[in-house]
């Protein structure tokens, strides 16, 4: 049943040098269980002693079906999904998802909601990005600085849990808004986060910084040029150590990010450090917005009035009639979409995630596709590690922050 | 400290010898580092600050199959990656023990479609089923108990 299909050279033939046919160079495999390729990815390199010649990545080991599975769902099942597709940006699939349905159907979100999602997406952008710091030092070794970013990290899933119940598969946002409001104490619990977290940045940076066995791993390791990232489709982070500063959030603004001054860090080195660089200074911006949307939260619902997209409040069941007909239409048919296709893109942690629906005017989507940052920063992987060594590598791939769950779906 | 305190000066404990050897299995139990999808993130979460797997004995994880003797198949298996998944099996020494980390590799989870194995057990024996998706820290670490528990039950002939 699960067969294991032998690959002979001469198949491999199109994409190795001709030097791995006779010998001179060898051919390694790296993955798909490996402690630092960030999940299930496998690496085929080519190797001339340490240096690799050529890097041939090679995924699916984590396809989940995902896009699939989701178009027998009705569309707010289906949001069920989105979590597991980007497994450290859970709640900014969620967002992305929610925003393409609430375009198609010009469905309107309150202005509490989109704070709250503004919130939390960074927040999450934060955990990410701290998981991202802690992986790509371990993998250098530096094994204190992975203890440090996840102590950090459980006050965010802390956060996530007194919202939803849940740590990292959230399904908090919902089209036309959010499952419930938050709950008591979460101001307080993220001011205390906010308050105590700019100083936790700094300690990070001063295990790594200036730490000059991390600047040898780092410095000069894996550069990109500018125009040669944009060519490569790169976004998010990986592009922004190049040079250019396309931010999502700033070019076509969702969710109410307009009102919010942030600065979108850049760093022109192009290289693993330029990247590092770029990620520390992102989380200080986020801090940034939580602070600004947190100070002007306003009040009221957090869930849409249109009774077509989303479900009555409880205390409406027990005496109108007609929120119990839209009740048990929404849990049992689900809401349609009217015809039509969108692409909606939002800055995840890692760059452009962008969802395409389509809808063919039924309660369920007809094709949901992911436009995935990990996916599209994987095929410049071969690029960036060319003539570098093996241990090098490893920065590498930590440095354009690849999840697999991401790439694969 | 410990035994020297309990026992006084004695020096010498009587016991029977599975019982120091299921003892000590539990207590130097090496998980593989092998992490699929989110359930791995809440396993690092695990071995790291808050929740300190190394508690247990187990905060080294070893990245060759070689050297260990628990494998935690945290996340959900894809077709593509049983026949791997099976061959890193074979590669553990005995003995070793299988946790399905997650309902994903517990019994597919919410993937019942063409690409996910519904259920790692299809492919490999698994010990202990963790429910969650993904587990809670503190449900990975009540599963390696469990384990703990089911390990110092054994029989040394079981593996002979």
């Amino acid at each position: 049943m699960f067969q294991q299909t032998e690959v002979t050279l001469d198949e491999l033939r199109h994409l190795v040098s001709d030097r791995a046919l006779t010998g001179e160079t060898v051919l390694l495999n790296m993955g798909p269980q490996h402690p630092s390729t960030h999940g299930v990815l496998r690496l085929l390199l080519e190797l001339d002693g340490e240096t690799v010649i050529n890097c041939i990545p090679d995924i699916g080991f984590l396809h989940t079906g995902i896009e699939k599975n989701m178009e027998a769902k009705t569309y707010e099942k289906a949001a069920v999904m989105t979590d597991r597709l980007d497994y450290l940006n859970t709640i900014g699939n969620n967002l992305v998802y929610c925003l393409a349905i609430e375009k198609l159907a010009g469905l309107d979100v309150p202005p509490r909601a989109e704070a709250i999602r503004v919130i939390l997406t960074e927040l999450q952008r934060i955990s990410s990005h701290l998981v991202w710091l802690g992986t790509h030092a371990l993998d250098m070794a530096a094994m204190s600085t992975f203890l440090y970013c996840f102590r950090e990290r459980e006050m965010i899933l802390d956060i996530m849990e007194m919202c939803s119940g849940q740590r990292m598969m959230t399904t908090y946002f919902r089209p036309g808004g959010l499952w419930r409001d938050i709950p008591v104490g979460f101001e307080t619990a993220v001011r205390q986060f906010i308050r105590m977290f700019p100083a936790r940045i700094d300690q990070y940076e001063a295990l790594l910084t200036k730490n000059p066995i991390f600047l040898d791993r780092t410095k000069h390791i894996g550069v990109i040029s500018a125009d040669e990232a944009i060519r490569w489709g790169l976004t998010g982070p990986s592009l922004r150590g190049s040079g250019p500063d396309y931010d999502i959030r700033k070019v076509t603004p969702y969710s109410g990010y307009e009102q919010y001054e942030f600065e979108v860090p850049t760093a022109t080195g192009g290289d693993v450090y330029a990247r590092y660089f770029v990620r520390m200074e992102e989380m200080r911006q986020s801090l940034r917005i939580i602070q600004q949307a947190l100070d002007k939260l306003p009040f009221g619902p957090v869930r849409s009035n249109n009774r077509k997209y989303a479900p009555p409040p409880r205390a409406e069941l027990g005496v109108s009639m007609e929120a119990v007909i839209h009740h048990f239409k929404l849990w049992t048919e689900g809401f349609s979409l009217p015809k039509g296709a969108v692409y909606m893109p939002v800055e995840s942690p890692r760059g452009e995630l962008g969802v395409y629906l389509e809808s063919d005017g039924g309660p369920k989507p007809q094709r949901v596709h992911y436009r995935t940052p990990s996916f599209v920063h994987l095929q410049a992987l071969p690029l960036l590690s060319k003539g570098h060594l093996v241990a090098d590598l490893v920065a590498i791939i930590g440095s354009v922050d690849i999840v697999l769950g991401d790439a694969d779906r | 400290m410990g035994v020297e305190q309990k026992l006084g000066n004695m020096g010498i404990a009587t016991l029977k010898l599975e019982e120091v050897i299921n003892w000590s299995r539990t207590n130097a139990m090496w998980p593989m580092l092998f992490g699929l999808a989110c359930c791995a993130i809440e396993m690092m979460a695990a071995q790291a600050s808050n929740y300190d797997l190394s508690r247990f004995g187990m905060e080294l994880m070893r990245a060759s199959p070689r050297q260990a003797d628990l494998m935690i198949v945290a996340g959900r298996v894809s077709r593509k990656m049983a026949p791997v998944l099976r061959r890193l099996y074979d590669q553990m020494p005995d003995p070793k023990w299988v946790i399905a980390m997650g309902d994903c590799a517990s019994c597919g989870g919410v993937f019942n479609n063409y690409a996910i194995v519904q259920g790692v057990d299809e492919v490999v024996p698994v010990d202990v089923y963790v429910a969650g998706c993904p587990p809670r820290p503190e449900a990975l670490i009540h599963g390696i108990i469990t384990l703990h528990e089911k390990v110092k039950g054994e029989k040394v002939k079981d593996w002979a």
